[in-house]
């Protein structure tokens, strides 16, 4: 019995030949390993790269916008208005200025998480109690080493939040960049759509939505270890 | 690509030209699968789905605010939302077999497809924003309406509700945004709407048509976004709020996107 089973078995098409078309299919995963790993690091690039381009763009934004009041509204406004254009229509239109590459989504997805980044890093250094700052002026604390030492350490914890937010969008924003052919895992869901391939497709949904969950344990954990004095006792 | 001896600059120059040349010509807004056509589909899909996930989820989430219970269940969802991307959505309810679902009006099983990914991606910032603006309705006012003796349906209706107009509204914009970006996303899946452009030009390499797509989604997108910010101001009942922060009175339209992500994260 078991054996006219696994005879059946090896007779059979593998699970996601054209015939079974199945939704999950381990042999899938193994006969394409090489593939699904590709998709998977570039997926992981673009979103890291794209993350770490925000952050490096949007901290001096909120620095500016800290300072000078009158820009705040502007900053804001624009980034929020980026953040409505669809990410279908904004890769298109960065592709005249960067051509089909890689650094066109990684423009685009940095651009989007602008806006959650900025703001959460003006909240941030605004949820520094007055109090603290002044006595770290008295203590000497000169501009720039009042902001390392004493403003970034308290303003991390909703900085991270932002940060969070805006790494797991990005995660799932970057499956866009198929359309110019970098979207890492995209492209697998992509090709899974036009030649109807179930396995592909929901293997590659599964991975990103894992990723996107995976990245935001490890801010999680970053937080954790960068923010000793909120953990004590108390807790 | 790199056997393109034409200079960048030049290339760049001509793409522009091109997309204006394409935008220009009447003949593409006109007739089947033409701009305008596509245009009205795109907003009647947006619309509709709207409406299903206004209907659905911003009762349920604003009682679950009026009682103060589920509120893990209105944040999570924020994050869960977030977290799953739309295209893969798409793509899933497109290959998946609907029962019995061939032809869904003038779009096809696509089109259905299309309609349940807007309604699902419509519903975090609906469901959050409308239990947090009522969750948010300061403990002395709600105490005020209960030594008015005020029954909990009034207290809902009367109080809570006016309040958390602006926050609830707030989420309807971040929705509609939400709903447009990912109905331009349902063109990579074949489905209706004005993405189809896009794709349409990038998988021809017809980068002028796809250009000109993207610039015509991104400017319905910023004018829906401006419109729906006047509705909103319009119907704020408590216009004067903003003049309490220092200096002019800052509208700030920018400040609502944050709003739903801020009470997630902190």
């Amino acid at each position: 019995m078991t054996l006219l089973a696994a005879a059946a078995a090896v007779g059979e098409p593998s699970c996601y030949s054209r015939l079974t078309n199945d939704w999950f299919c381990v042999q899938y995963v193994k006969d394409r390993q090489s593939e699904i790993v590709d998709a998977t690091t570039q997926h992981l690039q673009i979103t890291v790269e794209a993350v770490l381009l925000g952050v490096l763009i949007a901290f001096p934004l909120a620095l500016a916008a800290r300072r000078f009041p009158r820009l705040e509204s502007s900053i804001l406004g624009v980034s929020t208005g980026i953040y409505t254009i669809p990410s279908l229509a904004l890769f298109p239109l960065l592709v005249p200025f960067t051509g089909l590459t890689a650094t066109t989504v990684i423009i685009g997805l940095a651009l989007y998480a602008l806006t959650v980044l900025v703001r959460s890093m003006l909240e941030g250094l605004r949820s520094v109690p007055g109090d603290v700052r002044e006595s770290a002026t008295g203590l000497g604390y000169g501009p720039g080493r009042l902001l390392l030492k004493v403003e970034l350490p308290l303003a991390l914890p909703v900085i991270m939040a932002g940060l969070r937010v805006a790494t797991v969008s990005t995660v799932a924003l970057t499956t866009v960049g198929s359309l110019v052919a970098f979207g890492g895992l995209g492209n697998l869901i992509k090709d899974g759509v036009l030649t109807n391939f179930r396995a592909e497709l929901l293997t590659a949904a599964v991975l990103c939505v894992v990723l996107a969950v995976l990245l935001d344990a490890v801010l999680v954990v970053a937080q954790w270890l960068l923010t000793p004095w909120t953990r004590g006792p108390r807790a | 690509m790199a056997a393109d001896a034409v200079d960048p600059g030049t290339a760049r120059v001509n793409i522009f030209t091109d997309t204006w040349t394409y935008l220009t010509d009447w003949s593409h807004w006109q007739g089947d699968e033409g701009l305008l056509q596509l245009l009205v589909q795109q907003l009647l899909l947006s619309v509709t789905a709207l409406a299903i996930a206004v209907a659905v989820g911003l009762p349920v989430a604003l009682w679950l605010g009026h009682l103060g219970r589920g509120g893990f269940l209105a944040i999570n969802i924020s994050n869960v939302g977030r977290a799953v991307p739309t295209f893969a959505l798409l793509a899933l309810l497109v290959t998946a077999d609907f029962p019995g679902v061939t032809t869904f009006g003038p779009y096809g099983r696509a089109g259905l497809a299309t309609l349940i990914a807007l309604a699902l991606f419509a519903l975090p910032p609906l469901i959050t924003n409308g239990y947090v603006a009522v969750r948010e309705v300061p403990a002395d006012v709600r105490q005020a309406a209960d030594g008015m003796g005020m029954t909990g349906w009034q207290k809902f209706t009367r109080v809570e509700l006016p309040l958390a107009v602006p926050l609830i509204f707030s989420g309807v914009r971040l929705a509609l945004v939400q709903v447009w970006a990912t109905a331009t996303i349902a063109a990579l899946v074949a489905g209706p709407g004005l993405g189809r452009v896009i794709t349409d030009g990038f998988f021809r390499s017809n980068y002028a048509k796809g250009i000109a797509g993207a610039v015509v989604v991104a400017a319905v997108a910023l004018v829906l976004e401006l419109v729906a910010g006047t509705v909103q101001r319009a119907v704020d009942p408590t216009p004067a709020a903003p003049s309490r922060r220092r200096g002019r009175g800052k509208q700030d339209p920018g400040r609502t996107v944050g709003e739903a992500a801020e009470p997630v994260g902190s």
